[in-house]
Parts: structure tokens; sequence; C-alpha cells
């Protein structure tokens, strides 16, 4: 029998699980999220090998989902002087590169960039020729100004990256073969500033993200487990750990997008609103066709802003910890929690704060710690908490629906007990079985993606054509990453008609995902 | 006269989005352009239509072009110099200012990094006092002016000169020429005196929208809604409060036309409002009447913020009020409902004035 060990480092929790082959939970626990991520990752690997009692080198695959990046970034901690070329020029000489970044950042990354010439238009026209030699001394002055990582970006590169390529196969003639290069063609979608910020943010936490998941592999060795390691990125699949060290920054993120996907595999569902509620805060997010559903807005990173493609998520903060308080006939939930001192400080639990969780138990949703200690909750205060906590839940859930008839909707996350399982707008609401470590699971049964995002000019080859031929090109990009060719399926194409202008240049965004080899 | 800053562009920005009626696309480039060229170059001065001699020379500049394009393929920044120099070249004397076409997206702020970098102020005026989708719906148009001399300039410093029969053809040929360029270029046009300003321009816009970004700012910092001083600042009217239930989008020559569904909520329980766009928004109709069309102003806002959504950003779910605001006079005159009312984008309908479509909701329901 085969493994597989799945991870999720959350804010509060280090939750893992253990998978067979047929994908059945062996064993699962939760350990304290430490100060340095790695302790706690090692207590809770520790813990699931003493439920499961398996042989850890039967585990065949490891899938870590984890903080480090963006703590990383929001931080400013270990971050490291990165150069950035850019090819582009004379396009571009308006908007410098890091330009629009918080003020503090400069002190940590420094603010060294070089603009050369190069660039495609969007039909992969040069906009003007490289050249080789304004290259080379643009790459010999950052060496200069002591930069310890390079990032390279060009216009159009997501439709052609052959000139990123070329620029760093000369920066490795300069910097050496160990340098950290990132290529903006590699890290984001169309909207050049978004994707040269995410390259250089990649650039200046691949120390960071190396030494932890070098961390992470030596506590897979102590416990002798063999497997092949990923890492979760933002948009619900995996990374081969050797790419994740080039590629960090796809990490962000990737824990509401575990939770959701975990949601879909322990209910069966692929197209359904999936509720997470934690000890502080509750989200909600779509998924569609098993995936999440991406987000269309530019998102900030520690004061940064990109076009990852994050979860479309909305996060309240409604939790299992949320404070009640009542005035006069108004009974607010939240924001305010006790978060992970619930256990100390929640009524059920001996302490003296009302909390959404002895709301939850007083009203018989569930049992926990000493039901008695809330039998005496005042009924109004009760039953106006309930109702507030439902029409909370019930509005984020209709914001959330893509249409207006009724949608499953599952519950996960360990906060969740607090919701009341009739909802607004819900055909039904589902609980699944371990419910509570939906996001590790989400980690571990995570697949392998591909994906293609440029303008096409349909007017020549036309429609089909051009469709077949993103369709491929998405396909190959998955089996690079190292899915299984036989069960790679096309999940999303969308097309996107560029306005304004009555060409035939058309933006298509393609994803292929597969199982794992 | 005043001095705009970088705050102000925010404003500007947000204010333009609400007359913008749906279209002009994302800001924040233009934003980030305008900004970055008054922290390099200065604050720049908005000057008032009155404060122009007859025989002032005025260049109004823009960027036109596929959004998704300019957000990869950025500009040199050379691009509005290009434009004034070559437009010039056909006057007797230098040009002593910029202005904007039109309100709304990117053209809003364009012309702000065009004065900046050009050293020159920015007149504090429009030609659409919202945002039309093409370049012969302006104000000037109307009275006769010929939009060419106009220039097309990319960043790669390549510059086509048109000089056309009529406005249509500038139309036609300057989207051929933007096609070409990659799909993008700065343009300058519609070269006017200080006389044909003062008889044909749409004047305050800039301010306005500086004041209607700067009345929702402020609301959110006071965490109360914009919506009722976005109405009195432009004397608008609420038609309808509900929540996004069907948003379809087409793409017919070059033009995003599509249709929104809104379902009824509050004082509109019960009640379903359709909204047709190209682009702009132009018809509004409850339960299949219509309640406001184009040339007068139908936007979208945040039911509980009072920003401004673009059509492109309607999504299912989200809770809003639509808006109706009355558009400048000259589109409500015969020759300005040939250019830009309801049957030139091919409705079979005679144009009502919004006052007269909801005049009676006011009276009819106590908002709060």
């Amino acid at each position: 029998m085969k493994y597989r060990l799945g991870i999720d480092v959350g804010g509060t929790n280090t939750d893992a699980v253990i998978l067979d082959e047929a994908n059945k939970l062996i064993a699962k626990c939760k350990r304290p999220t430490t100060q340095d991520i790695s302790s706690g990752i090692n207590q809770a690997v520790e813990a699931v090998l003493d439920i499961s009692k398996i042989d850890p080198s039967s585990i065949q695959h490891a899938m870590l989902g984890t903080t480090h990046a963006t703590n990383a970034i929001v931080e400013r901690k270990g971050l490291a002087r990165v150069g950035v070329l850019r090819l582009g020029a004379p396009c571009g000489l308006a908007l410098p590169p890091m330009m629009d970044w918080p003020d503090d950042m400069p002190a940590h990354i420094g603010s060294n960039y070089r603009m050369v010439r190069g660039g495609y238009e969007y039909d992969g026209k040069f906009i003007s020729r490289p050249d080789k030699s304004e290259i080379e001394s643009a790459l010999s002055e950052l060496k200069e100004l002591g930069i310890e990582a390079l990032a390279v970006s060009c216009v159009f590169s997501p439709v052609n990256g052959d000139q990123e390529m070329e620029a760093s196969e000369i920066a490795r003639k300069i910097f050496g073969d160990d340098f950290s290069i990132s290529l903006s063609s590699e890290v984001g979608t169309l909207g050049l500033l978004e994707r040269e910020n995410a390259t250089i943010l990649n650039a200046a936490i691949l120390n960071i993200a190396n030494n932890a998941y070098s961390a992470f592999q030596n506590i897979l060795k102590q416990h002798k487990i063999t497997a092949d390691l990923f890492i979760t990125q933002n948009d619900g699949t995996l990374m081969a750990v050797d790419y994740a060290r080039k590629y960090p920054v796809f990490t962000i993120a990737s824990g509401p997008t575990n939770s959701l996907r975990g949601a879909a595999f322990l209910s069966g569902l692929s197209d359904c609103v999936v509720v997470d509620v934690g000890g502080t805060t509750t989200d909600v997010g779509v998924l569609k066709a098993g995936f999440p559903r991406e987000s269309s807005m530019a998102v900030e990173i520690g004061g940064v802003r990109t076009n990852f493609r994050m979860p479309d998520l909305i996060s309240i903060g409604l939790g299992g910890g949320s404070l009640v308080k009542s005035d006069d006939d108004q009974v607010r939930v939240g924001p305010e929690s006790v978060g992970y001192r619930i256990t100390e400080e929640a009524l059920v639990f001996g302490g003296s704060t009302l909390t959404a969780t002895d709301v939850a138990v007083a009203s018989g949703q569930f049992s926990l710690g000493d039901p008695g200690l809330v039998s005496k909750m005042d009924k109004g205060v009760r039953e106006r908490a309930n109702v507030r906590i439902k029409s909370m839940v019930e509005e984020i859930i209709d914001r959330m629906k893509t249409s207006a008839g009724d949608i499953p909707v599952v519950l996960v996350g360990g906060g969740s007990i607090i919701v009341p399982k009739e909802l607004k707008g819900a055909s039904e609401v589902i609980v699944p079985d371990n419910f509570d470590v939906a996001n590790a699971i989400g980690a571990a049964i995570s697949q392998v993606s591909g994906s293609i995002d440029g303008v096409f000019d349909v007017a020549t080859k036309g429609r089909d054509a051009v469709i077949a031929e993103v369709k491929q090109a998405a396909i190959e990009e998955a089996i690079r990453a190292g899915a299984d060719e036989k069960t790679i399926e096309i999940v999303d194409l969308e097309e996107i008609p560029l306005a304004y202008l009555p060409s035939n240049a058309v933006r298509f965004r393609v994803k292929a995902v597969g199982e794992l080899k | 006269m005043r001095y705009l800053n970088v705050e102000d562009i925010e404003y500007l920005a947000i204010g333009a989005a609400v007359l913008g009626t749906g279209g002009g696309g994302d800001p924040y480039l233009g934003k980030l352009m305008a900004k970055q060229a008054i922290k390099e170059k200065g604050e720049v001065r908005l000057i008032s239509v009155e404060d122009l001699a007859d025989d002032d020379w005025v260049i109004p500049t823009a960027m036109m072009g596929a959004p998704s394009v300019m957000l990869e393929k950025l500009p040199n920044g050379g691009e509005p110099e290009l434009c004034f120099k070559t437009v010039q070249g056909f006057l007797e004397k230098p040009a002593v200012a910029t202005m904007s076409l039109e309100a709304g997206g990117i053209n809003s702020c364009i012309p702000v990094y065009a004065a900046a970098r050009l050293g020159v102020p920015l007149v504090d005026a429009d030609g659409m006092g919202r945002a039309f989708p093409e370049i012969p719906m302006v104000s000037f148009s109307l009275d006769g002016v010929p939009a060419s001399p106009m220039v097309c300039a990319d960043e790669k410093g390549n510059q086509v000169l048109l000089r056309t029969i009529d406005n249509a053809w500038v139309e036609t040929l300057s989207r051929a020429v933007t096609v070409a360029m990659g799909l993008s270029s700065m343009i300058g046009l519609y070269v006017m005196n200080g006389k044909t300003i003062k008889q044909s321009a749409i004047r305050g816009t800039i301010s306005l929208c500086i004041e209607i970004g700067k009345a929702i700012i402020d609301a959110h910092s006071r965490n109360i809604s914009a919506v009722d001083s976005i109405l009195k600042i432009t004397n608008g009217f609420p038609i309808f409060e509900g929540k996004v239930v069907d948003v379809q989008r087409e793409l017919s020559t070059g033009f995003v036309r599509g249709r929104a569904s809104f379902e009824g909520l509050g004082p509109n329980k019960g009640q379903v409002f359709d909204m047709d766009f190209q682009n702009e928004n132009l018809i509004g109709y409850i339960d299949g009447e219509p309640k406001a069309m184009v040339p007068d102003l139908i936007t979208v806002l945040d039911l509980e913020s009072g920003t401004p959504i673009t059509t492109e950003t309607l999504r299912y779910g989200q809770r809003v009020i639509i808006i109706g605001m009355p558009c400048a006079p000259i589109w409500r005159t015969e020759k300005g409902l040939k250019q830009v009312g309801p049957r030139y984008f091919k409705y079979d309908l005679d144009y009502v004035p919004i006052e007269e479509l909801v005049g009676g909701v006011e009276s009819k329901e106590d908002r709060p």
C-alpha cells in the first residue's frame, strides 16, 4: 500500500493527514503552529505517523501547504537584494520597475533596475530588437551594485518567452550557474507591472523558501520518509519541490485554496459554495469544476500589487472564537475574537467570555466542553446571536453565488460548528466527515496543472485552430509539471475579446489539470 | 485656477469613473502615470475656460486602444510631446495648454500626465461630460470643429498624421493606425482656440470629477454612504436599488455589448432592472419600461460605499444602486441626439430626459 502525507500550516494550527491509495483517511492530527513553522510541522508529522502506525517508507508523496513565503513578504524578513532587467525599451520608460512600491521596500530589496531594448507586440513582432551587448553591460552594472538575485521581465513575454530566456542565458555567464534568476513569463499573466512585481517578490524570497523546503526535507528524512515532496500553490495544484525552489511566489495564499479543494473532495461536489470557518475569520469561496473560482481583481501582497491567480474569496470576521456582545436589543457577533485562547476563555471551557461557540453549544447544535456551563444563557441573546450568524453567512453566500438558483453549501474548518444547517440560498448544507482537517486533505489530494495566457490573432489561423493550439500548449505544460498524460483534462478555457478595436485579437486563458504520475 | 497634486489624481480617477457611466476601463495605469509625472515635474496648473484668450491654442490629448494591451505595453513617456509638436506645426504660434476629451477611465488622467510632461496647464473642461466610445462623439464635433489634423504616436516614436475630409474618417483611420501600432496609441486632435473652446467645450468637468471623487473618499473615511453626496453634486436621481442577478457580454465590431439584470432590494423589492451597455451604460429599464437613456448618464454604484462599478467588473451578487444624471445640454439638442441618442445606438426609442422619466421617484420615497 502506498500513502500520501498532507500538511497545511495555518495561522493557528498545523494540520497533518495521511491518506491511502484510495484517498481514504488513515490518520489526522492538529498541532499548534510554531514561530519557526518547522518545529510545528515536525510535531504534526511525528503525531500523524504515530497514530497511523504505517511504515514511513510506504509514503509515496508528501504535500506541504505553507505560509513561509507570504510571511516573509508581509513582515519584510530576510528578503534578498534584487536587480531587475526589463526588456521593452523604448516602451515602458514612463513607468520604471518598482515605482509603485511601498516606501519601506527599497530598504529591504533595493531599487536597482535597468531597462533595455527588446519586447514584443501582442502579435509577437519585436517592439525593438534586443541588443546582446546592451544586455551584457546592464547586467554587469547590476552585478557591480551587489544584487543577490535577478528578476527579468519583458513586454508581452506571456505570449513569447524567448527574449527572457536569452537574457537569462547571458546572465548565467555573468553571475554564474548558481545565481537566482526569475523570469516573468514563468510567473504571471498579462499586465506588465503586476507580473514584474510578482517576479521581483519571487526573487526576493528564493533564499527563505529554499531554507524552508530544505528544513522540511530534513524533517521527512528524520522520520525515514523517502517520498517525493510537493508544495501546494494558490491555484489549488502542486509544484514539485525543485520547481517550488525556483518559483516560491506561487505558494502565496495556498491555505484557503487547500480548504476549498479539501471541501470538494470530502463532499464529492465539484460545483458548490464552501464556507470555511476558523477561530477568527470565515472564508467563503466558490468551486467551479472542482477548482476555486479565481479572482479578477489585482491582489496586493505586503502592499505590492500583483496579478496572481488567487482564489476569489470573501473573508468576514466571524469564527468559533468570535465575541458575542449585546446592547439593548442588538446582538453583535465578531469581528473581535478570542482566537486560539478559546479553550481557556469560552464559557463552555470554564472561561468568562461569551463566544459564538458557546451560543452553538447552548442551542444544542454541538456538544463541546461542559454544556452545563451555558444552560442558563439568556434565550433572547442566544436566539438573536443565531439569527445574526445565520444572516452574516447567508449574505456572503449570496454574494459569492454566480447565478440566482440555490446551490449546495459545504461547511468546513474547526469553527464551522457555529453555522446553522439551514441556510437561505443553499439547496443543501453539507458537513462532511473530517471537516476540521479539510485544508490538509486538500493539500494531500492536489493535482498538477499547466496554464497558457496570451493574446492571439484569430483572423489568420481561425478561432478553432487557435483554441486547439492553446489547449495543446496547456496540456504540454501540465506534463512538464509532472501530470500523468492519460488523466489530463482542460478545466478552464476563457476567451476575452479585446475591446475598442475591430481587430481579431483575442486573449485566451487555458488551464489543463491532471493527476500526479 | 488651482494646482493638481497627487491626491487630486486619486479623486479625479474615482470621479471620472462615476461620470464614465461604466466605460473607460481600469484607471490604475493612468493614475500611476499622472502621479509619477507630477512627482517628477511638479503640480499641474488647472485653468478655467475663461482664463484662455480667444487666440490661445489648445491641443487635447488622449489614449486609444485595447485596455488589456495598454496594461502590458506601457508608454514611453515621450508620446504627448510628439503629438503636441506635430499638431503644433499647423498653428501660427505654440499651443498653451492641453485638455481632456472624455471623463472616464484612463482618459481622465492621460491629459494630466501630458500637461505635467509638457509643462503646460490643463483646461478644466472636456468634450463629453461623460464617456462615449467614438472620437466624433464630442461637443466640438457638433459645432463643426474638425478632429484633424490628428496625430497618433506610439511608444516606439512612430507618428501618423491624419488629414481627413470629416470626423467619421478620423474614427475609421485612427483605429486602423492604432491596430497597426500594436493596439495602443496616444493621440492629439481637435486643436482649438480659446474662442472655440468657450463656445463648445463642456466646462468644469475636471473639477467636477475631483469634487465627486473627494466626496466618495471622505464618505469612506467617515463610514457613511457617498450616494447622496454624488446625487447632490451631479443633480442626479436614484433609479434603482438592487442586486446583480445576471450579466451577459458579447463582442461585436470591437465593442463589448451586453445586458445586466438586477433584482430589486429595499424600495424596489419585487421589481427588475435591466441595463444595456456598449462599453458604456446606454439604457435602463424597470420592469421593461425605459427609466434612463443615453445621452443621460447611467452609473452603477456599490450600495454600501458609493464606489462606481464598471461594466467589466459587474458580477452576480453585487448590491448596487443605479443612479441617473442629466447629460450636458448640448447632447439634448437635435444634432446632439442624432450623434449619441438612443437611435444612434440602434434603439427604437425617442429620447426622454431623466428628469421626466424618474422625476417622480424622489417624492415617492423617503431615502434615508
